[in-house]
């Protein structure tokens, strides 16, 4: 292990080469584009020992990785926004055929207007796929959670494919130290692949895809279904060997910071969730009683850490910064569902902000949390859903 | 060319597939595989094949196959090409086996780019010039006049000229074939398979459920868009373009069959000869016959 000073997109290019992946297929979007960029170079200088596809679309991406993974290969790509969402079909098919692709998502705004910078809404919206999903708050976190991401993917308990999603611009763009670790070193944790999978092989030919009619077809659902869930108890033991073996921890499913005896806690995806601590910090130093949970697995969604923590504490400030129009934040409602068939149900306020970029600062948490903190004082919950720093 | 007993015994579309009486896309794949004698992993976007292959949990074909979506055939080729190159087995044939519509229309673009990459694989379009498989609508290979329940008075425009547009890709092979020629069609797989590079195959595919001719005119049909011109075999190794000798004869228009016998056996140009027989439209038809010679020749010779 080494340390080394980049931005998380070049760190994501380097957790392919750590990982031995075996075919990238990608293409550029800002602000994933440097992930490709650098790819390319490493592939170039021989670096990266794998096939890298320079294809013509983001559709023609995760379909060449679907390709590539069904014919027995560690597949990866890299996208944004509306390129994420031009791969709908493809992301939807790679979890039906159980492909343990993984996918780094750079979370950017959704068209139009145009906007690069952050909102959680392009992977948000492809929480229904079937795909394992992750959202980061580091570069260190970046990089390490890929290389975890192909170990969860690749279990034969899960079989689904992973993506990783990091904030545009607020990562990928900014340069921070994180510790590399060589191929060698990742072997013992990640071996070089063997498909534990189908394959295409004309040796061993079988067919992948062919209709299925209805008295089968939901059966295959439900063993996606089951597959998902199945890494809300792998990938805790996962973690742990991977803390064993380079001690590196993340923090779980949900990475808690001073929620043990929080009677307020924020929840956010994402680098809000860092951001987060030292607003903590800030108000525990003024004897406020909170906590911050960083949601790290979106999906599946951690039901039981989530009512493991409503047990305990008095609101929820849940900061999405992404909305299901007319709905609202994407991930108040699952906590709000998570805790419907639960005994502990605490206030769940519902806050949505930091689209399109806009900054989320300490100041700005604290005031949620403030916020937060005066409903559970005057028993009164207020808005259901609050939209921070909206202009009049 | 090819006698019929040289070609190899073992079947590769099997019993029990699900295709329709008739069909001529199975027939093609048939002589296809045997060419490649089952060192191929096939891939198979939304089309005829996804369904003639048969269902879950069992399989008409005896080669690999990869079911793709709709526009994602080539794309899906490229990650398969990129993977056997990792596992160094560059020797097995990535093949595309597509119909018109995830050819000419939606699978166009990861087409080209897996082209303009200089992918090693072969792409077959087997084309019936319609989108059959969800009930004959028009396509960008539908040709003009003929009906299909998207134009039911019969489509206003011809076909797009498909070949140029794979040719402007310089593949490292090209060929068109026939159906209903078979060895011809088999020769041509069997240079396909010796030639690294992107392949392009585009098979004619008369097909009786679309065209509304009697199941057992389908050999009658395919041979007749031969003789009348409508259907020109020809191959392209690199940029060495030859006619192929069951089209050469038909170069000399005087030796062709007026178009009105490829067009009246078929359902699908009924409104050409009823309630009465609309000569115009017919010799538009016709006149489309040489103009697609004079572009064919014009480009490659």
């Amino acid at each position: 292990m080494k340390t080394m000073l980049m931005s998380a997109n070049y760190a994501a290019a380097r957790a392919v080469v750590s990982a031995r992946v075996e075919v990238v297929a990608a293409y550029p979007i800002t602000p994933a584009t440097t992930v490709p960029e650098q790819i390319a170079l490493l592939d170039e200088e021989g670096i990266y020992k794998g096939e890298f596809i320079r294809v013509e679309s983001e559709h023609s991406a995760m379909f060449a990785c679907i390709g590539a993974s069904s014919a027995g290969a560690r597949a990866f790509t890299a996208t944004s926004s509306n390129g994420l969402l031009l791969m709908d079909e493809a992301l939807h098919w790679a979890a039906a055929a159980r492909l343990p692709i993984v996918l780094a998502n750079i979370n950017r705004s959704v068209s139009p207007s145009w906007n690069i910078h952050v909102t959680h809404d392009d992977s948000m919206s492809k929480r229904d796929t079937g795909w394992i999903q992750f959202y980061v708050a580091s570069v260190d976190e970046f990089y390490h959670t890929i290389i975890q991401a192909f170990r969860l993917a690749e279990d034969e308990r899960v079989l689904m494919p992973v993506m990783v999603s990091a904030d545009g611009f607020v990562l990928s763009h900014t340069v921070s130290p994180f510790d590399y670790l060589e191929p060698e070193e990742v072997d013992e944790f990640l071996p070089p692949y063997k498909p534990p999978h189908w394959v295409m092989d004309p040796d061993n030919p079988i067919s992948h895809g062919n209709i299925v009619f209805p008295e089968y077809y939901q059966e295959f659902r439900y063993q996606m279904h089951e597959g998902s869930k199945n890494s809300l108890k792998v990938y805790p033991e996962i973690e742990a060997e991977y803390k064993k073996l380079f001690g590196k921890y993340f923090g779980g499913m949900i990475a808690q910071h001073r929620c043990d005896d929080a009677e307020v806690v924020f929840t956010a995806q994402g680098t809000v969730g860092a951001e987060a601590i030292d607003a903590v910090d800030e108000l525990r130093e003024q004897g406020y009683k909170v906590g911050v949970a960083r949601i790290r697995m979106y999906r599946p969604f951690p039901v039981e850490e989530i009512r493991k923590l409503a047990s305990h504490v008095k609101a929820f400030a849940s900061f999405d910064r992404g909305v299901s129009y007319g709905f609202g934040g994407h991930a108040a409602n699952d906590i709000r569902a998570a805790l419907y068939h639960s005994p502990h149900r605490p206030f769940v306020k519902s806050y949505i902000g930091g689209l399109g970029g806009r900054d989320v600062t300490v100041e700005d948490i604290k005031e949620i949390i403030l916020a937060t903190v005066r409903a559970v004082e005057t028993g009164e919950l207020g808005p259901e859903e609050t939209w921070h720093d909206l202009l009049e | 060319m090819v006698a019929i007993r040289e070609m190899p015994m073992k079947e590769y579309v099997l019993k029990g597939n699900a295709a329709c009486a008739g069909c001529m896309d199975t027939l093609s794949l048939r002589h296809a595989l045997k060419a490649l004698e089952g060192d191929v992993i096939q891939v198979v976007p939304a089309c005829c094949t996804s369904v003639i292959q048969s269902l879950w949990p069992k399989s008409g074909l005896g080669v690999p196959v990869l079911n793709t979506a709709f526009m994602a055939a080539a794309a899906t080729a490229s990650g398969v090409r990129a993977a056997l190159k990792v596992k160094g087995r560059d020797d097995t044939q990535v093949m595309v086996w597509a119909g018109d519509g995830g050819t000419f229309d939606i699978g166009i673009q990861a087409l080209s780019g897996a082209f303009e990459r200089r992918t090693d694989f072969l792409y077959v379009c087997y084309n019936n010039q319609v989108y059959s498989n969800t009930g004959t609508q028009r396509s960008g290979a539908t040709p003009l006049y003929a009906q299909t329940t998207t134009t039911w008075y019969g489509k206003t425009e011809p076909e797009k000229m498909l070949d140029l547009v794979v040719a402007a890709h310089e593949p490292a092979y090209q060929a068109t074939a026939n159906a209903a020629y078979p060895r011809d069609l088999y020769d041509k797989f069997r240079r396909a398979r010796e030639i690294h590079g992107p392949k392009f195959i585009h098979i004619f595919i008369p097909c009786p459920q679309a065209w509304n001719y009697p199941v057992e005119k389908g050999v009658e049909v395919g041979k007749l868009a031969v003789e009348t011109g409508y259907w020109i075999l020809w191959e392209r190794i690199g940029d060495e373009f030859r006619l192929s000798p069951q089209s050469k004869r038909y170069q000399d228009p005087s030796k062709r069959k007026p178009i009105e016998e490829f067009l009246k056996l078929q359902g699908r140009f009924s409104r050409l000869f009823k309630p009465k027989k609309d000569e115009k439209k017919i010799a538009e038809l016709q006149a489309y016959v040489q103009h697609r010679w004079d572009i064919l020749l014009r480009t490659f010779t």
